[in-house]
Order: C-alpha cells, then sequence, then structure tokens
C-alpha cells in the first residue's frame, strides 16, 4: 500500500503537471481538490485516464469520483479493491 | 488619439520589455526556456505548468508588459479590453492533443484547443473583464490590429486595452504584446500601424551569448 500510494504522487505529479510539488508534499490523506491541493475538474478528468493508463481500471460510475479521488490514499483503495491483475 | 505606453517581445527564447532584456535562456528548448522565466521572473503560479505554449507565452508576456504599472488600480477590470491575433490559431496544441486522441485523449491538453484560451489566463490573472477578440492572419497585421483596438477604444467604457501579437507552433515563437490607453505619459507613443509595425520588427539576435538589438 505504501509503495502504491508512493507510485501514484509521482504519477499524479506527472499526469497533472504539478511542477511545484514533490511527491513528499503530498499527505497520504491530504484532500485533493478544492483546499488541499487545489485540483479542479478538469484534473478529475486527467485522474480518471491515469487509473485506465497505469491500472487498467475503467471507473464504471463517474458519480462516485469524488469519494475514490478524495486523497491519495482513497485512490489507492479504490485501485486495491479493482485491479484484476 | 490613443497611445502605446509599453510594449514587450518574446522572440529567439529571450523575454524584452521596452527593448531590453529581461531574462534569456539559449540552452534547451522552448518548454525549457517558459519554465525557467516563470522562476526566473520570481512567479508564483501553479496553473502556468498546466498552460499549452501559447497560453505560456501570452501568459509571460502580459506578466511583464503590466509589472509595475498598476493597471488595475488605474482601471476598473471592465474598462480594459484585451485583443490578440496570431497565425497558428492553437495548432500546437491541437497536434498534441490529436496525438492523444490515438489512445486515451488528454481533456488537460483539450482544453487548449482554442487560441482564445490564452486571453482568458492572461484575465484571470490580472483580473481584466473588459472587451476581448482573438484574430488569425497570416503575419501581424498593423494595420488591422490598429483599427480594431481604436474601435475598441472608442467605446466610452474602455479605457486601455493589452494588445498583440501570440504565435507558437513547435519551438517557433514570436510574441509582440503593447498596452494601448486613451492617455498617454511622456514615454509614450502613438498608436499607428507604422509605430507598431517599427516595434514589431525590431530584431533581436545574439552574438557570443549576448544580447544584440538591431534596428531594421
Amino acid at each position: 500500500m505504501e509503495q502504491l500510494m508512493e507510485d501514484l504522487k509521482r504519477q499524479i505529479i506527472e499526469a497533472l503537471n504539478l511542477k511545484h510539488l514533490k511527491p513528499e508534499d503530498i499527505g497520504d490523506e491530504q484532500p485533493l481538490f478544492v483546499e488541499g491541493l487545489g485540483l479542479d475538474s478538469i484534473d478529475a478528468l486527467e485522474l480518471i485516464v491515469l487509473l485506465q493508463q497505469h491500472y487498467s481500471i475503467k471507473m464504471a460510475n463517474p458519480q462516485d469520483g469524488p469519494q475514490i479521488f478524495k486523497s491519495v490514499k482513497t485512490i489507492a483503495e479504490y485501485i486495491r479493491a479493482n485491479q484484476t491483475t | 488619439m490613443a497611445y502605446i505606453t509599453q510594449y514587450c517581445r518574446i522572440q529567439n527564447r529571450m523575454l524584452l520589455r521596452q527593448g531590453s532584456v529581461i531574462y534569456s535562456n539559449l540552452a534547451g528548448d522552448l518548454d525549457t526556456f517558459l519554465d525557467t522565466a516563470l522562476t526566473a521572473l520570481s512567479i508564483y503560479y501553479p496553473k502556468f505548468y498546466k498552460m499549452d505554449r501559447l497560453s505560456k507565452l501570452g501568459f509571460l508576456a502580459a506578466e511583464v508588459l503590466l509589472r509595475d504599472l498598476e493597471l488595475m488600480n488605474r482601471y476598473s477590470p471592465q474598462q480594459v479590453a484585451v485583443v490578440l491575433s496570431n497565425a497558428h490559431s492553437s495548432l500546437d496544441t491541437d497536434i498534441r492533443y490529436f496525438e492523444t486522441t490515438k489512445t486515451i485523449a488528454s481533456p488537460a491538453l483539450f482544453v487548449y484547443t482554442l487560441a482564445n484560451i490564452v486571453t482568458g489566463e492572461i484575465c484571470i490573472r490580472h483580473g481584466i473583464k473588459g472587451e476581448n477578440a482573438f484574430f488569425i492572419s497570416e503575419e501581424f497585421d498593423p494595420q488591422g490590429m490598429c483599427e480594431y483596438v481604436d474601435l475598441v477604444l472608442a467605446a466610452k467604457k474602455t479605457k486601455a486595452c493589452v494588445a498583440g501579437w501570440v504565435d507558437v507552433m513547435g519551438d517557433q515563437h514570436d510574441v509582440f504584446l503593447y498596452l494601448v490607453e486613451k492617455q498617454g505619459n511622456k514615454f509614450s507613443l502613438d498608436h499607428s500601424p507604422a509605430q507598431l509595425q517599427k516595434l514589431y520588427d525590431l530584431k533581436y539576435g545574439t552574438v557570443d551569448g549576448r544580447s544584440q538589438k538591431t534596428d531594421h
């Protein structure tokens, strides 16, 4: 789980062009949107693409996005629960 | 009569204001130049890294153009207009976006597949809410730009206009941004097609890594 969260932080920084951040700047449970990292709706779409590209996970219901993308930890938990390989 | 009160230029990976080099980075590519310029100008604006090249060029030029002018203290948001033009529209990003559609289309690139997004980025940064327009022409058209900006300034509410040329295709880039105001100052120039052409035609090259200004 720790390794997965580290990988996710690096992938999020790269996919979302957060060049002002380092992986260690992102807390495991830090909110990603609004008051946390300040991500926006376009970033949310990029996170969906990231799940598909890196983990072959297609989100069945985009309405679940706010819960899944709450923090790096919630994304990691979602990947663990949905990854088939 | 309106006046050009400030102008800046980005070409050959050099950023100039009123003809003086503010920053240059001749090593590396355009992307390197753009990102290092932001740091060199001591600007903290994380959203910059998400922008496409066209928006980054326009954003940086506007930063340099409007720096220390306190423009938005002198005018209300609705009194400042933005009129831009270029040759390649958003083609540089359109091509990059098209490449991503072969696998999974990038939403972050898609939002920049319109030329006038750069106008929006400048307006958000500086709080500008006046008239705006974006024109596509094969080359910088001083006559057309001058006429349109004069027309915009003829409207009672508009007092100033950020105008110019912001073009990019691959590593090729060419930016000429200027501020036109109804009220001039002792450093201002007449807003005329001939004056715009003259400022645009100022060429900046490099000799042994040093900047060199040559008039044509």
